[in-house]
């Protein structure tokens, strides 16, 4: 658990962050969305104390962050940033083994470790450990900068815009697999964008910031139905927010009993894209499957336009 | 298809290499206009020039002629790189060879006066020859390896001629034989003038450099007052350190002891050591800059202490940039430590000072030659050095 008591921070007379109190639950996914220069970026940086707070403390599990040495501190959590930040005169396994080497590990865990998590994020250890990073593509150079974050097993992983520089596609790859993995190890990730879609995709809580104030924090859901000021309203955007509502459940949550013809879709699939494939099918209901292929029930045009309506 | 056509006419109107045709001119100016070898009848009167054929005996002048004609042809037309590369080796090996040859055939055998020196066209050919494999060497471009291969190559040959006495009748070689201590000597103070001071630099110079990265403001004062110093005419310098100096040795308890005066050796390395601070400094300001900003986040927010970001992630990038400065000093100390001989400081220099003085070029070459020799070896090592050290991560974006 993270606890953002009372934090300011302030350059001259400029306040970046504005007096912020937050709580953010374990193992879960908090995202930071924000105008450029709302402060998000400075807020996460005061948890691993890239930056003094002016004012305020921070609490890691109960203990104040400044009660260990800075450098021991940032061992412990994991930082991802966008450009991925990687040392181009070490290879890839060299990389990803950086904090694992500065906390002493033995040489046979680091290799394990590095082999463990290149083989998590689809990269043949043998082919990519020993290559440098200009030998990658994007998206694996970003991969790679996930996994070096996680090296060290850390309960918290900060991340700043780290999909920021990828195209589009492989954007929505790379979500995934940090979904994946955050459930795989169970990490508690406070990850920093200005991109909405990316913060619906991703977040169980998201806190919206703007002139260094946190204006809303909240799940998804909440933040649609209620947003706490017209800026928030502006940011999620207005015509977006039908579908952002679909988007956040999945089709399994609107399964309706009875039977529907064609290919059944998997109940995991968003609401929107069960939408998306009723529209584009022609059709007024499809059928749902569960994971191991059996007909749960069907989703429905007039279902699914009901449950993107308002909430009251 | 019409730039296909263009490049038709120009090869017929243009059948010849570019450099190949000043390359040819030179080495025909070379060989049948300039003398190929001076002959004094003692090392200090007017000397004559001797052309190729009257130099060497005919078959080895006839030789030498058919030798250095097939190479200007090869030089002159579009050749193959590898046929250039040979035509031009063979021609300097011969050139070598021979001019070995000539002071045995201008010089009656019990005459211990006169005096045979390579003259204007064995050093025109020499550089001819020299540029064609230049050249070539630029077209293969090969490896640092193989250019290590080559610097070898080329010294073994000289190294060769010399072992072997090949050379022992020319001019400059009867000056080394007598004064062979004193050479000995003298290059060991100009090594330890150029590549000490450039040590000393290098031991100031790098944390200089490392603290003018940290401190903006300490950056502009100490880059800015390196670069008047580097405005100071180095004899000026030897000029303006005597005072000082020559304070400090007689007012400083010890100074003297440890060899510190008004002239000598002292103000020399410390001319030296200042001269070398700018570019180490400087290379090392500029390589601390360049390491991607995105590479230090990271290093600071995985948790590197300070000292651990500097020694594994900004020293070895920014270490070529550096290096390049190193070899910018110890080629500019090579050269500049010649000049510390006019204040007492020795080095090759003297016998450059010292052959002027006595209007006897030869002893200026015997000082001269070696400095050129070592500033040589000494850049194309630490470029390849420099090559070595980067290929690594100067291909890669920065990012």
């Amino acid at each position: 658990m993270i606890e953002f008591d009372c934090v300011t921070k302030r350059y001259d007379e400029t306040v970046v962050v504005s007096d912020v109190s937050l709580t953010v639950m374990p193992h879960t996914i908090t995202v930071i969305v924000g105008t450029s220069g709302s402060g998000k970026t400075t807020l996460i940086r005061m948890v691993n104390r890239l930056i003094e707070p002016t004012s305020g403390t921070i609490r890691i599990d109960g203990e104040d962050n400044r009660s260990v040495p800075e450098f021991e501190l940032r061992r412990r959590i994991g930082y991802a940033i966008q450009g991925h930040g990687l040392f181009p005169h070490r290879t890839v396994a060299q990389n990803i083994a950086t904090v694992p080497t500065l906390l002493g590990w033995e040489r046979a865990r680091i290799k394990a470790k590095v082999e463990e998590l290149l083989t998590l994020f689809q990269l043949d250890p043998d082919f990519f450990g020993p290559r440098y990073p200009h030998e990658l593509s994007g998206g694996q150079q970003q991969r790679v900068g996930v996994a070096r974050a996680l090296a060290a097993e850390p309960n918290l992983l900060l991340m700043d815009e780290p999909f920021g520089a990828l195209d589009p596609i492989i954007r929505a790859k790379a979500q995934d697999d940090l979904l994946s993995i955050q459930k795989h190890f169970g990490t508690t990730i406070i990850l920093v964008t200005h991109d909405m879609e990316e913060a619906f995709h991703l977040a169980d809580r998201i806190a919206v910031m703007d002139k260094g104030e946190v204006v809303q924090h909240g799940t998804p859901a909440e933040m649609l139905i209620r947003p706490a000021t017209p800026f928030v309203e502006e940011l999620i955007g207005a015509t977006e927010r039908p579908f952002r509502m679909l988007a956040i459940e999945t089709a399994g949550d609107a399964v309706e009993p009875g039977a529907a013809e064609g290919a059944p879709i998997p109940e995991g699939l968003s609401q929107r894209e069960a939408l998306s494939e009723l529209l584009w099918s022609g059709r007024s209901a499809l059928p749902v499957a569960a994971a191991n292929g059996a007909i749960i029930g069907k989703v429905s045009l007039d279902g699914l336009v009901k449950r993107a309506a308002r909430p009251r | 298809m019409a730039i296909g056509v263009i490049r038709e006419t120009e090869r017929r109107t243009l059948p010849f290499d570019k450099l190949g045709v000043i390359i040819a001119a030179l080495a025909v100016y070379g060989a049948f206009l300039a003398p190929f070898a001076t002959f004094r009848a003692n090392r200090i009167v007017q000397g004559e020039g001797k052309a190729i054929l009257e130099a060497l005996p005919p078959s080895l002048g006839y030789g030498l002629l058919a030798l250095v004609t097939f190479g200007i042809v090869v030089a002159l037309l579009k050749t193959s790189v590898l046929v250039r590369m040979a035509a031009a080796f063979a021609a300097l090996v011969a050139l070598c060879f021979l001019i070995g040859s000539a002071a045995g055939n201008l010089v009656p055998a019990d005459n211990a006066y006169a005096r045979v020196s390579p003259a204007s066209g064995f050093w025109i050919l020499v550089f001819a020859f020299a540029l064609l494999v230049a050249d070539a060497l630029t077209r293969l471009n090969p490896g640092p390896g193989l250019r290590l291969l080559f610097l070898a190559g080329a010294l073994a040959l000289v190294g060769g001629m010399l072992a072997t006495g090949r050379w022992d009748g020319l001019s400059i070689l009867k000056e080394y034989a007598s004064r062979a201590d004193t050479f000995w000597a003298e290059a060991g103070r100009h090594l330890t003038l150029a590549l000490g001071s450039l040590a000393a630099a290098t031991v100031l110079g790098l944390p200089l450099g490392i603290l003018c990265h940290r401190v903006d403001r300490l950056r502009a004062t100490v880059l800015n007052a390196l670069n008047a110093i580097q405005t100071i005419p180095s004899i000026a310098l030897f000029g303006i350190l005597i005072g000082p100096l020559g304070w400090i040795a007689t007012h400083v308890p010890g100074a003297e002891a440890i060899g510190v005066r008004g002239i000598g050796v002292a103000p020399a390395f410390v001319a030296l050591f200042l001269y070398s601070l700018l570019p180490v400094v400087a290379n090392t300001v500029v390589g601390l800059a360049g390491v991607p900003r995105a590479a230090n986040d990271a290093a600071r927010g995985l948790g590197m202490t300070e000292w651990q970001r500097l020694v594994a992630v900004e020293f070895p990038l920014a270490f070529p940039v550096i290096l390049a400065g190193i070899r910018i000093v110890l080629v500019q100390n090579i050269g500049l430590a010649t000049i510390a001989a006019l204040i007492g400081g020795g080095g090759f220099g003297v016998f450059v000072f010292q052959g002027i003085g006595q209007t006897a070029m030869d002893l200026v070459l015997l000082g001269a030659v070696p400095t050129v020799v070592l500033a040589f070896t000494a850049a194309i090592v630490l470029d390849a050095l420099i090559e070595v050290m980067g290929p690594k991560h100067s291909r890669g974006k920065a990012a």
